[in-house]
């Protein structure tokens, strides 16, 4: 099990980290106080994969280039 | 009026052609200065005259040059020309007076191009191969969910839209566009700008940096994809701390980027496939988790419930525990008095049984077989004796070899002293004496001059015979004191001998 706070963890540690948790409660071989702990962790990594997955936006942008060829911002693109 | 007439004026000396002439002059100069030549360009339209004649142009990207076949010359043509081919033709340049045209009148055709460029590639390969460029370890792993996925491709065009809707498809995310052409002289230094250019933008800032970087371009001929083959695109996509996918042309073109970029992807959409997961999928699996999380934790409480019903019907009663200690405990009263009882007897036949055993008999018995052996190791007198007149013996030899050593030892010393005195009376003066001479002395003392015994008060003169006492003519009374002895012999005579006179 990892140390990093769930709210900090990147999709891709809360999936494995997920996987972890629910393989080792299913294997059924976790102290009952330590199971109930695991739990709670398990939904906590769901909730923050499934944040995840809902924040899912689609954003197109192109970057306006100077005449140098330096960014200097984005406009939006539409009808792609 | 009179100039829109010829009319030969004097001084003019410039030579007048016949439109035959000039282009009779024009068709032999070209034939001459050019002769047989070789030139490389892409096939234009081609034309087959019903003649059998070929007609055909090759072109580059400003002008074109006008080819012939003749009919009898098409069968020699090691390759017929075909529109859009690179290619390398040779033949003599001519004109063609009719039309006012130049053209080569080609005899040969070789395919071209993509063998010099190749070589090159390939060099270039080989150079950024050495340098560790394309080694499997430098590859970074692709994040699994991109925030923000940068594009570098044209902002227009089939490309640009593929990738986007593919990623709608999967999984909507911010998507950046890096505006830069691709194709031509400016394809190559724009992309190389744009991937460092990503890669310079920060975190979270008003030009949020992306997770992932895809530089794409649809399918082309190679000139078309050359500004991927050039080293500094490939430096730059190897410099990218940005994970980057390459999705230049069809997958059959692989150009330079595709071997520094952390992964290749065949096609622009099959890109976006790898740049993001199915939002859908995951969802699905995330309710998957959620319900073998529940189902897990349910479980494991009711298994537990179970296990405790089954462990509490199997507890016996309190009371039942103790029954069997109980029964024990009467049964081992029971017998403790018995079990007294019982010891002392045992040990009461014990004793007597020890007890019969001891008689004064059998002490008897025993001082008797010890005084036998005292007996028989009595203290006897002989040895002691034995060794006593052995002792003797031993005495009386050795005194006899001592007496005997001691009488010899005698004898010898005898000897010696008889030899020594014999040899004294020779030395003596006494034998002098007998020749005749004599020794005076007064009293103690010896005379050796007529001084000396004018003063003495009586002399003694010894002669080899005896003494004689003298009292020197003047002298003194006789018995005056000796002069002082120290030097004398502490010889007197003997008194018997004044008995002579």
């Amino acid at each position: 099990m990892s140390d990093t706070p769930v709210e900090q963890m990147s999709f891709e540690q809360a999936m494995k980290e997920l996987e972890a948790v629910v393989g080792q409660l299913e294997r059924g071989d976790v102290a009952l106080d330590q199971s109930i702990a695991l739990y709670e962790r398990g939904a906590a990594l769901k909730k923050r994969c499934e944040d995840e997955l809902k924040r899912a936006e689609e954003k197109v942008a192109a970057i306006t280039l100077d005449a140098e060829g330096a960014p200097t911002g984005t406009k939006p693109v539409e009808g792609l | 009026m009179s100039d829109l007439l010829d009319d030969p004026t004097p001084g003019q000396n410039l030579p007048e052609f016949s439109v035959s002439e000039i282009s009779g002059e024009i068709k032999r100069t070209l034939e001459g200065a050019f002769g047989r030549v070789r030139v490389k360009g892409e096939v234009g339209r081609v034309f087959r005259a019903r003649s059998g004649h070929l007609y055909f142009d090759i072109k580059d990207d400003r002008n074109v040059l006008a080819c012939t076949t003749w009919k009898g010359q098409v069968a020699a043509l090691s390759v017929v020309p075909e529109e859009g081919m690179e290619v390398v033709v040779t033949g003599r340049l001519t004109a063609f007076g009719g039309q006012s045209k130049y053209n080569l009148n080609v005899d040969e055709v070789a395919v071209a191009g993509q063998g010099a460029l190749m070589a090159l590639l390939e060099q270039r390969k080989k150079q950024l191969a050495a340098e560790g460029l394309f080694a499997p370890e430098r590859k970074k792993p692709l994040p699994y969910l991109p925030g923000i996925v940068g594009v570098v491709t044209s902002p227009s065009g089939a490309v640009i839209r593929d990738i986007l809707h593919r990623l709608r498809d999967r999984f909507p995310r911010k998507v950046l566009i890096w505006p830069v052409a691709v194709q031509g002289a400016n394809c190559a230094p724009e992309v190389a700008r744009a991937i460092a250019g990503f890669n310079r933008l920060t975190p979270g800032g008003a030009l949020p940096r992306p997770d992932l970087i895809i530089v794409a371009r649809g399918g082309g001929s190679v000139e078309d994809l050359w500004g991927f083959n050039e080293e500094i695109v490939a430096r730059a996509a190897a410099a990218s701390d940005i994970p980057l996918i390459s999705a230049v042309g069809h997958e059959t073109d692989t150009t330079l980027i595709d071997y520094v970029a952390d992964m290749r992807a065949p096609t622009p959409t099959a890109a976006a496939e790898l740049a993001v997961p199915v939002r859908l999928e995951l969802m699905a699996w995330a309710d998957g988790m959620g319900a073998r999380l529940s189902r897990a934790a349910t479980l494991g409480i009711t298994q537990r419930r179970q296990r405790l019903g089954d462990l509490g019907r199997a507890l016996p009663r309190g009371e039942a525990l103790l029954d069997s200690p109980r029964q024990r405990l009467d049964w081992l009263a029971d017998r403790l008095p018995q079990a007294l009882t019982h010891g002392v007897q045992r040990r009461r036949v014990q004793l007597s049984e020890t007890a019969g055993g001891l008689r004064p008999s059998a002490l008897r018995a025993l001082l008797a077989r010890r005084r036998d052996r005292l007996a028989a190791a009595r203290l006897s007198l002989m040895p002691l004796s034995r060794e006593i007149a052995r002792g003797r013996d031993r005495i009386a030899t050795l005194s006899q070899r001592l007496d005997a050593a001691q009488g010899t030892r005698l004898d010898r010393l005898r000897r010696q002293l008889e030899a020594t005195d014999r040899l004294r009376e020779t030395l003596s003066y006494k034998a002098t004496l007998e020749r005749g001479y004599a020794v005076v002395r007064a009293g103690d003392q010896l005379i050796t001059g007529a001084t000396a015994a004018r003063t003495a008060a009586a002399l003694e003169i010894e002669f080899h015979d005896g003494r004689v006492r003298a009292l020197p003519e003047g002298g003194s009374e006789p018995d005056a004191p000796a002069a002082p002895r120290k030097a004398g012999r502490p010889k007197t005579p003997p008194p018997e001998q004044g008995s002579l006179f």
